[in-house]
């Protein structure tokens, strides 16, 4: 086994070590914070990179380094981690995300008071999530899971001014708390039905035969608790509703946490316990994958269309992010894990692209966020405006030369082989058409047209936000290269089968169904938008032409299908009610026991101090009394007169004298 | 009619109570001390009783105990004067009724 299985952990503990370091520092001391979160990065990157090496010497390659962390009487409680495909490539995945975003911060977090506790949290996110990935044990990768959730946390709501973002923090929490809780039961279900939490073990672990055979039926009830906590940490449905506010957070934040890493780690956790969902299968089909697939369809379809009524470009991308996930999700389901971790990792780069350009244009628009105030910035933000183009192409699925797009053709491929149903297939068909059309949408209210209020003095972002634009979007598209079926490496490298180059597998039939469903998609965004904004002269942009069409259905999308009053109405007014419940039980019910036996105990006092005053005190004077009185009984014998006492001689002796005559 | 010895012994009984009255009852000190001796001559009219009673011949023992009574009753006496000489010079009075100081 290589040096490096054994160092993993230095992976994610170089960032959290970089971040306890910054938070120790001054927050004057901006440039030392910088230096040491790009430095922690920059080591993540190189230690991942050299992890990813070893893997690529033989197909289905997985190292796992385990030891015990603690006994408790026989009981061993063992943890480690594990270096395969999945793993490497999510790490070098994330420490690059990572280190362009890290580098994007410096000039977008330039002015903000709160310069390093942001880098701590960044790094501590990082460190975090990068734990999350080579986690063998699912013990630990909860651990990590929890630490991702609490970074996420503290970096919503990171301007603690703001009333808004610290209710979208604890909304994020408190949502992902939910689905946490259905993956905390599923992994005490699987240590009880395992009895292990070690994914890989020489043979026991839980993900390998013995440990799967040893759960049995209650497999698939342990898979869906642990999907419950991929639903809530993915933004899925119905745990979604976190994600659009989490928005609030500043816009690097959004890109690393809420695009390209945290919420993947829901897709990952499936794809990391796959064997346990895919158990026992019939045809490639469990119960629990049809869950997934039919949860992934759902949020797919649902999150493209409330995309196409938001006005906020953050909130666009966010909606964006929810809907791909979802495919992501659906493309595990339907038995394409090693296609749905490819869109993955594509997706990581691409939306962490169109994050920080959403973060150029805000920058540029001096903190404008809704797209209605924009326009015509092509010309004044060209860099921004391209490295968006490449990222809204690479969304959209356009192939050959973007990467999302061969990731998306991989998911469809997968999609149509599916036996139980084509459903999947054409609702994600549909998704690709309406991908296309809100992200045309997006452009041409932000870069086509007319310039209008905030447009005015926009200019372009500073080389320390471009740069890793551009660094992205060249990502983007090369990374278009290993994932062409005519050299479908990263497919062999996941799955572990040989990769052939093949030309000829270049060009095939779903490619041009896609395609044409692309170019549809962009087409009608032109056509309902594209008049709209050429033609606009005012300062906003009148009505969305889509309100205009259809006012009931934009309202019901615009409103974000009213999940969020629903939750409020149902689920928050019931968890008041109870707190009201509680509330009121505790401040009358249980605090009356209290008092009413503290009552007691007065009632006692009172008892014993009567007790005491009345019947000892009393008892006492008595008895002094009554022996004060004998004493003067007896002073009184005490006459002192010699004949007295010469009498009472007398009468003694006289009495001695009976006495022993009548005992005699 | 023959002296049998219940009689001397009556006799006996009733000048002690006698003397204990005298020295119960008075109020002066030398009666007090009259009715002591009245007693101590009651004890020695006992002694010589039983011994003139006693199976004859025999030492007079009882005799001779009733002699050094006498003897020291007359000590006793002189001892008891003494005392009341000096209470007399220190309270004025002979009166024992008025020597309560040790009440109490």
């Amino acid at each position: 086994m290589s040096w490096i299985v054994t160092s993993l952990w230095l992976i994610p503990a170089v960032p959290l070590a970089a971040s306890l370091i910054i938070l120790s520092l001054a927050s004057s001391r901006r440039s030392a914070a910088v230096a040491l979160a790009i430095i922690g990065q920059i080591a993540a990157l190189a230690l991942s990179i050299s992890a990813f090496l070893p893997t690529l010497q033989a197909p289905g390659y997985r190292s796992v380094h385990n030891f015990t962390w603690f006994t408790f009487g026989e009981q061993a409680l063992r943890i480690g981690w594990v270096l395969d495909p999945l793993a490497a490539a999510m790490l070098v995945m994330i420490a690059l995300v990572g280190l362009c975003i890290f580098v994007f911060s410096v000039g977008y977090m330039a002015d903000d008071k709160n310069f390093t506790r942001f880098f701590a949290y960044l790094s501590f996110f990082s460190g975090a999530m990068l734990g999350v990935v080579i986690a063998n044990s699912l013990l630990l990768l909860f651990v990590f899971w929890e630490l991702v959730g609490l970074a996420s946390y503290l970096l919503i709501g990171f301007w603690i001014h703001k009333p808004s973002a610290a209710a979208a923090a604890k909304k994020a929490f408190i949502t992902t708390r939910i689905g946490d809780l259905g993956f905390f039961v599923g992994i005490l279900w699987l240590y009880g039905g395992s009895g292990t939490l070690l994914f890989y073990d020489g043979g026991n672990g839980c993900l390998e035969p013995a440990g799967l055979l040893a759960l049995g039926a209650s497999g698939t009830f342990v898979a869906l608790l642990i999907f419950c906590g991929a639903v809530g940490k993915s933004g899925q449905f119905p745990l979604h509703v976190w994600l659009p506010d989490a928005m609030e957070g500043p816009t690097p934040v959004s890109a690393l946490i809420h695009a390209a890493t945290m919420v993947a780690a829901g897709v990952f956790l499936v794809a990391r316990v796959y064997p346990l969902f895919s158990f026992g299968a019939i045809d490639g089909v469990t119960p629990s994958l049809i869950v997934v697939v039919s949860i992934g369809a759902i949020t797919a379809l649902m999150a493209s269309l409330i995309a196409l009524g938001q006005f906020d470009i953050k909130r666009i991308l966010a909606y964006s992010t929810v809907s791909q996930l979802g495919l992501m999700m659906v493309s595990l389901g339907v038995g394409g894990v090693a296609a749905g971790m490819m869109h993955l990792i594509a997706h990581g780069f691409f939306k962490a692209l169109l994050f920080l350009g959403a973060g150029s244009v805000i920058h540029g628009c001096h903190q404008e966020q809704d797209i209605r105030k924009m326009g015509g910035l092509r010309s004044l933000m060209p860099i921004s405006f391209l490295t968006y183009a490449i990222g809204m192409m690479t969304l959209s699925g356009v192939p050959f030369f973007f990467s999302g797009g061969w990731t998306k053709e991989e998911i469809l491929h997968a999609t149509a082989h599916w036996h139980v149903s084509h459903i999947p297939h054409y609702l994600m068909l549909a998704g690709v058409v309406l991908t296309a059309l809100y992200m045309t949408r997006q452009m041409i209210y932000i870069f086509f047209g007319n310039r209008r209020a905030a447009s005015e003095h926009a200019h372009e972002s500073p080389p320390a936000m471009t740069m890793p634009l551009i660094v992205l979007a060249i990502c983007s598209i090369a990374f278009s290269v290993v994932l062409t079926p005519a050299w479908p490496w990263l497919h062999g490298y996941l799955t572990g089968e040989p990769a052939h180059f093949d030309i000829a597998l270049l060009v095939q039939p779903m490619l041009f169904v896609s395609l044409a469903l692309v170019a549809a998609g962009i087409g009608l965004g032109f056509v309902m938008y594209g008049k709209a904004g050429q033609e606009n002269r005012h300062r906003t942009a009148e009505t969305d032409p889509l309100e205009h069409a259809q006012p009931a259905l934009f309202h019901f999308l615009e409103n974000k299908m009213w999940l969020d009053e629903i939750y409020d109405r149902t689920v928050v007014a019931w968890s008041r009610m109870a707190a009201r419940i509680s509330d009121w039980m505790d401040r009358h019910f249980w605090d009356g026991l209290v008092r009413g036996f503290a009552g007691l105990g007065q009632l006692f006092g009172i008892f014993s101090a009567n007790f005491d005053e009345r019947g000892i005190n009393v008892g006492v004077d008595e008895t002094m009394t009554g022996a004060r009185g004998l004493g003067r009984v007896m002073s009184a014998w005490h006459s002192g007169q010699i004949q007295t006492y010469l009498g009472m001689i007398a009468v003694g002796m006289l009495a001695l004298l009976i006495l022993y005559a009548w005992l005699a | 009619m023959t002296p049998t010895l219940q009689l001397f012994l009556v006799v006996s009984a009733a000048l002690f109570c006698i003397g204990l009255l005298a020295a119960l009852s008075r109020r002066h000190a030398i009666f007090i001390l009259i009715g002591i001796e009245m007693m101590l001559a009651a004890a020695n009219l006992n002694f010589v009783a039983f011994w003139r009673f006693s199976p004859q011949p025999q030492p007079p023992i009882g005799v001779m105990v009733a002699i050094f009574s006498i003897a020291i009753a007359a000590a006793e006496a002189a001892v008891g004067l003494a005392l009341v000489i000096a209470i007399y010079r220190h309270y004025r009075t002979t009166n024992v009724d008025q020597l309560d100081q040790l009440q109490g």
